[in-house]
C-alpha cells in the first residue's frame, strides 16, 4: 500500500470514529485544513515533474474527494443524531390541564338571551324595538290605559309608590310595559309596529312571583289590523321562540281594562319529568295576554279610534324563558348564583339567529 | 266564584255533558279553574253521634269521647280537642285509615296523653269544605248517623270554580252564568219573572241617606211575625256544597240571593234596631263589632248604616254582630241596596275584610234588580219563616243609567276579522239579554242593566265574538311591510348588547340584581334621594331604587363567597336611577371580580395564578367601553375614582372633565365594611350613556386602508423615573414627540426594587416608528429618539437608564 493510501485510509477510519461534530471538524481540519495532511500532499505538487504531477495529483485529489465525501456523510449522521439526542431531552407533560377559555366560562344571563331571542323573532316580522322609564306616572301607567279611578291595581296592594310630591302626584314603578306603549302612541303616527320589552313591578313574592320581573309587550297601530293578525303573529312566535314545529295555542276570552275584546292565550302542552314538551298532551299553560286596544286608550294617546285600529299584547319574559329552558323557580333567576348561572347561562359566543337557530 | 252543577241546572235546562259545559264556560271567557268531585275524596267520612264526651285525664282541652258511627258496632272511643265536642252532637267522622285533605295526612290509630284514639271528629276545614276550624261539624239532629257524609250533604255535585274576571259582575251568580251559557246554546234558560209582593201596612223604620253618590239606591222592608230556624234541607245543601256555613233561615237567604243572583242584602233583626236608620259616613271614634266577631274601627271614609244606638252595619261589606238575626228574631228589616263601587273597594281594604258582599259591591251590582232582589228575598222569607211584609220603602231615582250604542254590524269584522251573519250577531246578542233594534248597517242596541262593563262598540263585537267563538277567527298572515330591513335596535340598546357579550368573553358571569337595595348601600353610591324612596318596599333592605349597579353586584358576589365560590367576576348591565324623571334613568355596565379571578383566568393554575387587582377592573371597563363604540383615543384616566373606591388604588375614565364614563379599582375597605362585604374586591362602572355617540357614515364602506411602503422601526427606551410618575403620561410625553412618525408607544416593563432607588421605578418603553415618505437614515432615526428621550426627560423628570 502506498502511503496516499495509507493516509487516506487512516483519515477515513478517523472520520467515522469521530464521536461529535467537534472531533469531526478536528479530523476535516487536520487533513483539509491549511496545514492538513491532505493540504500538505497538494502542496508538493508544484515540486513535481509534470508526469508525476499527473499521476500524483489525480490521486491525491480523489483522496481529497474521499475525505471530503466522507466527511459530509459523517457531518449529516452526527447533526441528525445531536439533534435526535437534543430532542430527547426536550419533552414536556402533555397532559397538564388548561385553563378554560375566558369566552367558555363567561355567561350570559338566560333573561339577556331570551330577550335577544325575541327581538330577533319580532325583529323579523317588521317589529322595532321601543323602551321607556321604571319610574312611571299614574298617568301612563293607569289613566291612559283605561284603568278606572279605584281600580285595585292603583292601590298599594299591588304597586310600588314613591312618596307623594308637593302637588299632591305620585310617581310609581311601573307595573307593566303599557306605558311604553302610550309613549310610542304619543309621540309617533300609526302604523306602529313595537315591541317593548323592559323591567316591571309588582308588590308580589312567592315561588312564581317576585317584586321585579320583565315583561314584553307588542303593539301594532295601523288602519287594519285585527284580531285575525293577532292570532297568527302570536303562533308564529310561539312556534319560532319554542323552536317547534307544531303548537297548539288556545286563545280564549279575557279582561283587561286596556283591550276590547281582550283574550288570554293557553299553549298545550305535556310535563314529563320537569321537563315541559309543547304541542302535544292535556294541559293548558297560560303564557300571555292580549286584544284589540280598547278605544278609550287610542282615545286617550290622541289617535282616533274609528280611524286607526290595531292590537297589543304581553307576556311575561321570565315565564317564557323558565318555561323554554326549563328552569323551576322565578328567583333563581335573580339570586346572582354563579353555580345556578353557569349552569342555565348562555355562553357569549351563542348569539341568537335566525340563520343559526336561535338557540342551536 | 263557586258553584255547583245542580245549582248551574235551576237555572238552565241542558243535557249537555260537565265537561262540554266546562269547556264552553272556558271558551265564553268564563274560565274553569277547577271540578272538584268531592264525593269521591270524602267517601270515608260518614255521620256520628257523640254518646258522651268526658273531660280527658290528663288533658284540660281535650275531651273523650264515646262516637256512635252508625255501623251497629260498639261506640268507638275517640280523643277530640274540639270546644264544641259535646254529648249529643251529630257530627263526621273519620276511621282510622283515612286520609285527611285538609291536613294532608292519613289517620291511625293514636294514643293521646295516654288515651287510646280510634278516629277523628272531623272540621269542616279538614274536609276542605270551608275554611272553619272553629270547632267539629255541628250537623242538624235529623242527620243520619252512619250514612257517607258527602251523599248526605250533596257534596256529590260536582264543584265547578270559574276564574271570573273583574268585569262581569252579572256572573258572580249562578242565575247570570246560566245566561251567558244559554247564549252559547248549551240549554235553555230559566228566567221566571219575579212578583212583587204588596205589603200589608207601611214599613215603619224611615231610612235617610245622607250621600247618595256612597248610596244611590236604598230599600228596605220588615217582615213582622216571622220564625227563625234553621233553613230547609235545600237551602243548607246549596251553601255547604260551595263551602258555606248555613247560620239560619234568614242568613242563609241574604248569602242564597248573594250567589244564586250575585245580590247582596243584608237582614237586621228589627227588635234591635232602635229608631230609623240613616246611611251616613262613620264619625272618628265610632268602631263596630261586626258578624265576623271583630272589631273595626271606623272613620269618615268609610260608609255605615246607622241608627239611634250608632252604627249597626258596615254598608255593603258587613252587618253588625248586635243587630243579627238569630233563632230569637221575629220581626225582620231585608235591606237591598246599591253602594259606590270605589268607596267598597277602599273600604274593604282598609279594614281587611273580604266578604262576598264586597266581592259583589266593588264590582258593581245590577242596579235594576235592587228591588226584584228585595222582592224575592221576602218571597223567600215568607215561605221559609213566615211572617207579614211591610211595603217597600226606596230612596233613590233611577236605578242604572239606559245605555245605547249605535253599532255598525261591520265592526265585528273590522276589529276581529271575523264574518258573523248579522242574524246571528241579533240572536247572540238578544239572548245575551241585549235588545237590538234597526235593521240597517248600524243597529241601535239597548244594554241590559246588569252588564255594567259594556259601553260601546268595541264591547259588543266583544260580546259577539265571545259567544260565536274566538277560535273562528281566522288566523290571518300579517305581513311584514314594505320597510326596508334595518336594525330596530337603538344606539343604546347595541351598546348594552355588547357591553353583555364583551364582559362574558372576559369569563364574567351575568348576573341580574334587583333594581331596589337598602338606604344605607344607596347612601354609599350616591343615592337616597327622597324622591327615589319606594314608600311601600317590599322590604325593609328593598327601600331605595339603586344609583348604582355596585351594591347588588357586592352582595352578589358576597353570596357566592358565602356559598364556597370564593373566586367571582360577576357583571350586570342595566338600569340606574339618578332622579324620578325619564332622563335620570341611565344604564349601567358594572362588575366586580373577587379572589383568584383575574384576566388571567379562574381559580389557581400551573400557568400562573393572580388575584384579581384594580387593573383588572380597568381592563374590564375598557374591554365595555370598547365594545360599546367608545372613541378609545379620547378616554383620559385619571388617578382617584369615586369615594366608594380606594383612594390611591382607583382611576376615573372621562373625556375631559365634564364627561366622566366611569370608574375603576379597589373599593374602598369602608365601602366593604359598610356592605359586610370580604375584600379586596375590584369593581368597574361604566355609564353607557355618557359614551357619545358615533358619527353615522354615509355608506358601509370602511376607509381606504393605506399601507406605508417603508418598513417600520422599532426602538426600546428604558427610563428612571419618580414612583408617583403615570406611565400614561411617559408614554404620552413619547407619542408628542411626532404624532405622524410615531405609530405606537407601547410600555414592555416596569421595574421597582433591588438596583434601583426605593422612591423611583423604571419603565421601560417600546416605540414603532413608521416612515413616511422615505426610508428613515439612521441618523433621522436616532434624531427621533433624541427628541424622545429629551421630552420624556422634560415632562416626567425621569432620566435615560443607562
Amino acid at each position: 500500500m502506498s502511503d496516499l493510501a495509507m493516509l487516506e485510509k487512516t483519515i477515513l477510519e478517523q472520520i467515522a470514529a469521530a464521536p461529535d461534530e467537534a472531533a469531526l471538524e478536528a479530523v476535516r481540519v487536520a487533513t483539509l485544513g491549511k496545514k492538513g495532511s491532505i493540504s500538505a500532499l497538494l502542496a508538493t505538487l508544484g515540486k513535481m515533474s509534470p508526469d508525476e504531477r499527473k499521476t500524483q495529483g489525480a490521486a491525491i485529489n480523489l483522496a481529497k474527494d474521499k475525505v471530503t465525501e466522507a466527511l459530509t456523510a459523517r457531518r449529516d449522521i452526527l447533526k441528525s443524531a445531536a439533534l435526535d439526542a437534543r430532542l430527547a431531552s426536550e419533552t414536556i407533560d402533555v397532559t397538564l390541564p388548561l385553563r378554560d377559555a375566558a369566552a367558555e366560562t363567561g355567561r350570559i344571563h338566560p333573561l339577556s338571551q331570551v330577550w335577544e331571542e325575541l327581538t330577533t323573532i319580532f325583529a323579523d316580522m317588521g317589529f322595532s324595538v321601543a323602551e321607556g322609564p321604571d319610574i312611571e306616572t299614574d298617568d301612563y301607567n293607569f289613566t291612559k290605559l283605561n284603568f278606572p279611578e279605584g281600580h285595585p291595581a292603583r292601590e298599594m296592594h299591588d304597586t310600588f309608590f314613591f312618596n307623594p310630591k308637593d302637588d299632591g302626584s305620585r310617581m310609581l314603578l311601573r307595573t307593566h310595559t303599557s306605558p311604553v306603549q302610550v309613549r310610542t302612541m304619543l309621540s309617533q303616527k300609526p302604523p306602529i309596529r313595537v315591541i317593548c320589552p323592559g323591567r316591571t313591578y309588582r308588590i308580589d313574592s312567592d315561588a312564581t312571583h317576585t317584586p321585579q320581573f320583565h315583561q314584553v309587550e307588542g303593539l301594532v297601530i295601523d288602519k287594519e289590523s285585527h284580531l285575525g293578525h293577532l292570532k297568527w303573529i302570536l303562533h308564529e312566535f310561539c312556534k319560532a321562540f319554542f323552536e317547534v314545529d307544531h303548537i297548539n295555542m288556545r286563545f280564549r276570552p279575557s279582561f283587561f281594562p286596556f283591550t276590547e275584546p281582550s283574550l288570554e292565550v293557553d299553549i298545550q302542552c305535556r310535563r314529563d319529568k320537569g321537563e315541559i314538551r309543547f304541542g302535544e298532551g292535556e294541559d293548558w299553560l297560560e303564557i300571555l295576554g292580549c286584544g284589540m286596544v280598547h278605544p278609550n286608550v287610542l282615545r286617550a294617546c290622541g289617535i282616533d279610534p274609528d280611524v286607526y285600529q290595531g292590537f297589543a299584547w304581553g307576556m311575561g319574559i321570565d315565564r317564557i324563558a323558565m318555561l323554554k329552558y326549563g328552569m323551576s323557580d322565578l328567583r333563581q333567576l335573580f339570586d346572582s348564583d354563579v353555580r345556578w348561572l353557569s349552569h342555565y347561562g348562555f355562553k357569549p359566543l351563542d348569539v341568537p339567529t335566525l340563520a343559526g337557530g336561535l338557540s342551536t | 266564584m263557586k258553584f255547583t252543577l245542580s245549582w248551574l241546572k235551576e237555572h238552565l235546562e241542558t243535557d249537555e255533558p260537565l265537561d262540554k259545559l266546562a269547556d264552553k264556560l272556558t271558551m265564553i271567557g268564563l274560565e274553569v279553574e277547577s271540578i272538584e268531585d268531592k264525593a269521591k275524596a270524602l267517601a270515608p267520612f260518614s255521620i256520628a253521634r257523640v254518646i258522651s264526651a268526658e273531660q280527658h285525664p290528663n288533658a284540660d282541652r281535650l275531651r273523650v269521647c264515646m262516637v256512635d258511627t252508625g255501623d251497629g258496632g260498639a261506640p268507638v272511643q275517640v280523643v277530640c280537642g274540639a270546644p264544641n265536642a259535646r254529648a249529643g252532637l251529630i257530627s263526621v267522622f273519620s276511621p282510622p285509615g283515612t286520609y285527611i285533605p285538609g291536613k294532608n295526612i292519613t289517620l291511625g290509630v293514636g294514643t293521646i296523653r295516654g288515651v287510646e284514639s280510634r278516629g277523628m271528629l272531623c272540621s269542616a276545614a279538614e274536609l276542605q269544605i270551608s275554611e272553619d276550624h272553629d270547632g267539629i261539624m255541628e250537623l242538624p239532629a235529623d242527620a243520619p248517623v252512619g250514612k257517607g257524609y258527602a251523599e248526605w250533604a250533596s257534596l256529590g255535585d260536582p264543584l265547578i270554580e270559574i276564574n271570573l274576571t273583574p268585569n262581569r259582575q252579572d256572573c258572580t251568580g249562578v242565575h247570570g252564568i246560566a245566561r251567558d251559557l244559554f247564549a252559547a246554546d248549551m240549554g235553555k234558560f230559566i228566567d221566571h219573572a219575579i212578583k212583587p209582593i204588596k205589603g200589608e201596612f207601611p214599613c215603619p223604620v224611615q231610612v235617610k241617606v245622607e250621600d247618595t253618590a256612597l248610596c244611590p239606591g236604598f230599600a228596605l222592608r220588615l217582615v213582622r211575625g216571622v220564625k227563625n230556624g234553621p233553613s230547609p234541607e235545600w237551602l243548607q245543601k246549596r251553601l255547604t256544597s260551595i263551602g258555606l256555613r248555613p247560620i239560619n233561615a234568614l242568613v242563609d237567604i241574604t248569602n242564597f240571593m248573594t250567589f244564586d243572583r250575585a245580590r247582596p242584602l243584608h237582614v237586621f233583626d228589627a227588635k234591635k234596631v232602635k229608631g230609623h236608620l240613616t246611611v251616613r259616613r262613620a264619625r272618628d271614634g265610632e268602631s263596630l263589632l261586626a258578624l265576623d266577631g271583630r272589631t273595626y274601627n271606623l272613620d269618615p271614609s268609610i260608609c255605615v248604616i246607622a241608627d239611634e244606638h250608632g252604627v249597626e252595619s258596615l254598608a255593603g261589606i258587613m252587618g253588625g254582630e248586635t243587630s243579627g238575626c238569630d233563632e230569637n228574631t221575629t220581626d225582620v228589616l231585608i235591606e237591598s241596596a246599591l253602594w259606590n263601587e270605589i268607596n267598597i273597594a277602599q273600604t274593604g281594604r282598609k279594614l281587611g275584610i273580604n266578604s262576598d258582599a264586597r266581592y259583589r259591591f266593588e264590582r258593581g251590582v245590577d242596579p235594576a234588580f235592587m228591588v226584584p232582589g228585595l222582592e224575592m228575598a221576602t218571597q223567600l222569607v215568607l215561605e221559609m219563616c213566615g211572617g207579614t211584609p211591610s211595603e217597600n220603602i226606596v230612596v233613590g231615582n233611577r236605578f242604572g243609567e239606559d245605555r245605547l250604542i249605535d253599532f255598525p254590524t261591520s265592526e265585528v269584522k273590522r276589529l276581529a276579522g271575523l264574518e258573523v251573519p248579522v242574524v246571528e250577531m241579533k240572536r247572540i246578542l238578544a239572548r245575551l239579554g241585549f235588545m237590538v233594534a234597526g235593521s240597517g248597517h248600524v243597529v241601535k242596541v239597548a244594554v241590559p242593566s246588569w252588564r255594567t262593563d259594556v259601553h260601546g262598540k268595541a264591547d259588543i263585537v266583544e260580546e259577539v265574538v265571545r259567544i260565536f267563538g274566538v277560535d273562528k277567527v281566522p288566523e290571518t298572515p300579517f305581513p311584514r311591510g314594505e320597510d326596508p330591513r334595518r336594525s330596530v335596535l337603538t344606539p343604546m340598546q347595541l351598546r348594552t348588547r355588547r357591553a353583555k357579550r364583551a364582559l362574558a368573553t372576559r369569563g364574567m358571569v351575568e348576573a341580574v340584581t334587583w333594581s331596589f337595595i337598602s338606604k344605607p348601600a344607596a347612601e354609599l353610591f350616591g343615592g337616597g334621594q327622597p324622591e327615589l324612596v319606594v314608600a311601600n318596599p317590599i322590604a325593609a333592605d328593598l327601600s331605595d331604587m339603586r344609583p348604582s349597579l355596585l351594591p347588588g353586584l357586592i352582595a352578589a358576589a358576597q353570596g357566592n363567597i358565602n356559598r364556597g365560590s370564593s373566586d367571582v367576576a360577576l357583571f350586570e348591565v342595566g338600569q340606574i336611577f339618578r332622579g324620578d324623571k325619564p332622563e335620570d334613568q341611565l344604564t349601567a355596565a358594572s362588575g366586580v371580580r373577587h379572589g383568584y379571578a383575574s384576566n388571567k383566568g379562574l381559580g389557581r393554575h400551573w400557568s400562573g395564578t393572580a388575584a384579581a387587582d384594580a387593573l383588572d377592573a380597568k381592563a374590564d371597563a375598557f374591554a365595555v367601553l370598547a365594545a360599546a363604540g367608545a372613541p378609545m383615543q379620547a378616554l383620559q384616566i385619571v388617578s382617584g375614582g369615586a369615594k366608594w373606591l380606594h383612594p390611591g388604588r382607583s382611576g376615573t375614565i372621562q373625556i375631559g372633565p365634564q364627561n366622566v364614563l366611569g370608574y375603576f379599582g379597589e373599593l374602598h375597605p369602608r365601602t366593604l365594611e359598610a356592605l359586610g362585604a370580604d375584600g379586596p374586591l375590584m369593581a368597574f362602572e361604566v355609564i353607557l350613556d355618557r359614551i357619545p355617540a358615533g358619527k353615522q357614515r354615509a355608506t358601509r364602506a370602511k376607509p381606504v386602508l393605506e399601507l406605508s411602503a417603508f418598513q417600520p422601526v422599532s426602538r426600546d427606551f428604558a427610563f428612571i423615573v419618580d414612583r408617583k410618575v403615570k406611565a400614561g403620561d411617559l408614554v404620552r410625553a413619547a407619542q408628542g414627540v411626532d404624532k405622524k412618525v410615531i405609530t405606537d408607544v407601547t410600555v414592555f416593563d416596569l421595574y421597582e426594587g433591588k438596583g434601583i432607588d426605593p422612591d423611583k421605578k423604571s419603565l421601560a418603553i417600546a416605540v414603532t416608528i413608521q416612515p413616511r415618505e422615505k426610508t428613515m437614515t439612521d441618523q433621522e432615526i436616532d434624531a427621533v429618539g433624541a427628541r424622545i428621550v429629551a421630552e420624556v426627560t422634560r415632562k416626567t423628570g425621569g432620566t435615560l437608564r443607562g
